[in-house]
Formats: structure tokens, sequence, C-alpha cells
């Protein structure tokens, strides 16, 4: 699905593009987007580093272990196949509070370790695991409770109450995360584990 | 409220200053230990650039040529004819842009802040769909190809879901609390 999804944007965009005279823009955009990538990539080498230095750390003292130990019962039950004390609730844990607090700069090593933890205990290597559908359905929707860049950005505008829209946020992405975790469970029981 | 707010600024010094401390207790060599964490996130860096320029790529094209207005051009008399308020309709490019691009939907939706007003009822619905869904599609792009991951089976399906009844909840709450 990704690859019908990827493919269609692409061409969809390049025929748009010609047919309004603006093929120009197609390169001009891919080599633009294509650079983006790198200064991205870049960004995130000083900030991985530093998360997963520290969460290295975090895991020989036993911190990580403990985490996942005490993390409640039901971010446990929500992966029925995992072991009970799979290495990977600790990072699972850290990325959905950093999400949760707004962190996104911190979210995504936690994540992107959560993956390599459970892509461990992943049978078949280049097929996503239900454990992992199950984590990105929650990653994706998760609560956020201080949007920060929304509200800089009505900050800016001149809103009167900036933070006004925190509470209707916080209702939209609980139905949302809700929502994830039904339908992941309703593909999980008809795809099997 | 503020509660939140000085949690999100303390926790961060907080994990710097705790985790060391106790593991340097627990005899562990902290140096060298992160040092070698370090290079793991290093390498996960350099592993993502071809999701992530492949990712940006078809989705800066898609964007750039005019094919994302086209599609909400077309599909507007669809979603009149299915009952949706015309007012309500400002939001589709956000609604389409957000699963794609975080930077891209941040963009769409402060254009819609400055055009509606931030108090009006279109700007509190861009800053509430804004703050309350993810990037679906590019996470699983890069979370996925970070471990070598090319059959996603119904992760997309999920997401996008998930997705949808974000936006409805917030059209919803927003009509709701502000309307």
């Amino acid at each position: 699905m990704v690859n019908l999804v990827w493919l269609l944007l692409l061409l969809a965009g390049i025929f748009t593009a010609a047919l309004s005279g603006k093929i120009d823009q197609v390169t001009a955009s891919a080599l633009e987007a294509a650079e983006l990538g790198i200064a991205v990539a870049i960004q995130l080498m000083g900030v991985m580093s530093l998360w997963m230095g520290i969460m290295h750390i975090a895991e020989k003292a036993g911190l990580v272990q403990a985490l996942a130990k005490i993390s409640s019962p039901l971010i446990r039950r929500l992966f029925p196949s995992l072991k009970e004390n799979s290495p990977a609730f600790g990072p699972i844990v850290m990325n959905l509070c950093a999400n949760i607090l707004g962190l996104g700069n911190a979210a995504t090593p936690f994540g992107l370790k959560a993956m390599q933890e459970l892509q461990k205990e992943n049978p078949v290597k280049d097929t996503a695991s239900s454990a992992m559908i199950t984590f990105l359905a929650l990653n994706t929707s998760c609560i956020t409770i201080v949007p920060a860049s929304i509200i800089a950005v009505r900050m800016k505008a001149g809103s009167i109450s900036p933070t006004e829209i925190i509470g209707t946020t916080i209702f939209a992405t609980t139905c949302a995360m809700t929502a994830a975790i039904i339908v992941d469970y309703l593909f999980r029981k008809r795809h099997g584990l | 409220m503020s509660v939140i707010t000085e949690v999100s600024r303390w926790i961060i010094p907080f994990f710097l200053f705790f985790v060391p401390l106790y593991a340097y207790w627990r005899k562990v060599p902290v140096y060298e230990t992160f040092v070698i964490g370090a290079e793991n996130g290093f390498k996960t860096a350099v592993k993502i650039i071809p999701f992530l320029i492949g990712i940006l790529v078809s989705i800066r094209v898609f964007v750039d040529s005019g094919a994302l207005e086209i599609i909400i051009n077309f599909s507007r008399p669809l979603f009149i004819r299915f009952g949706w308020d015309p007012e309500i309709l400002g939001i589709i490019p956000l609604a389409i842009m957000r699963p794609l691009s975080g930077s891209g939907a941040l963009g769409v939706a402060a254009q819609l802040i400055d055009q509606y007003g931030p108090d009006s009822f279109m700007g509190r619905l861009a800053s509430t769909l804004q703050g309350s869904t993810d990037t679906t599609f590019f996470v699983l792009a890069v979370y996925f190809g970070s471990v070598g991951i090319t059959k996603h089976r119904y992760a997309l399906k999920v997401g996008l879901l998930a997705d949808a009844v974000g936006l409805a909840a917030s059209i919803w709450i927003v009509s709701k609390v502000f309307g």
C-alpha cells in the first residue's frame, strides 16, 4: 500500500505540473526535497546521538528495565505478542511519555529504539509484526498535552487566548488514540499475531 | 496548565542529571556507555536518510505541482453532497496535509489561522486538528525503514483511520465548545 501511495503522489504531481505548464517546478521541488532530507537527518544525528547515549546509560543502570516493569499493565495488555519482561516496553513507554509532553525531538530516538527492540522479537524480519503496528498506531495518534508549535503560531497571529485549544486538542487526540487502539485490535484479530 | 508547562521545561534537565548520576552510583562507566549508545544513534540517523528523502521528494512534488489543490477543489462538491457545512470545508487542505508532512501541515495551519483569525471557528479548528494527530505516513516510512521492514501490512490503514477519527472529533468538539 505504501508503494502505491508513494507512486501515486509522485506521478500525480508530475502529471499535474506537466498539464499546468509548471514542469520546471518538478525538478526544483524534487532536488530541494532531497536536500531537505539531508538537512533533517543531520539535525537528527545530533539529537539521536545524545538521546541514544543517555538511553544506553539508563539501560546499563537498569532504569529502562525498571520502567518496563512498572509500566502500567494497560500498556502491556496492548501488546499481547510481547513477552511480559520484553526490553521493548522501556523505550515504548518513554516514547509515549515524550509524545504526551510534546517533546518531539526526544520522542523520535526513543521510538526508533523501540522499533529496534521490537525487530529483535520479530520472527519475519522484512514484515511488520503486530506489536510494531500497535506501537506505531499509538505513536501517531498519541495524546499531546501541550501542542507547543501551534500555540506559538496562535500567539504570533495575535490570539486573545492562544492556549484555549488545549482542551479541544486533548479531546480530539483521545478520540483518535481510542480509535487507533480499537481499529488495531480488530485488524490484529483478523490477521492473527 | 502551568504545571504541565513546568514539567515540560524541567523533564529533560532532570533526565540528564538523574540518569548519569544514578548509573555512576551503580558503577556503570557512564562516559564509555554514553559513547556506545550515541554511536548507535548516529548510525540510526544515517540509516533513515534514504527513507526521509524518498518520502520528502514524492510529497513535495505532489504539493508543489498543485495536484493537492486540484484534489481539494474536486472533492469540495462531494463533501457538500454528504451534508458537510460549506464553512467547514476550508479545513480540507489541512486534513489532507496532516498525515503527509509535519512542517507542511504547520504551514497550512498557520495560513488558515492568519486568513480566518486565530480566535475564529476555522482558526480554532485548524489549531485543534494540527495539535491532534501526527504525520502518519512519514512516521511509518521512517520508523519501518530504520529497521528494514518493507512489508507494512495493515499499519497505514490503522493510522489513517485514526486520523479520520481525529478530524471528526476535532470538528465536533470545536463546534460544541466554541460554536
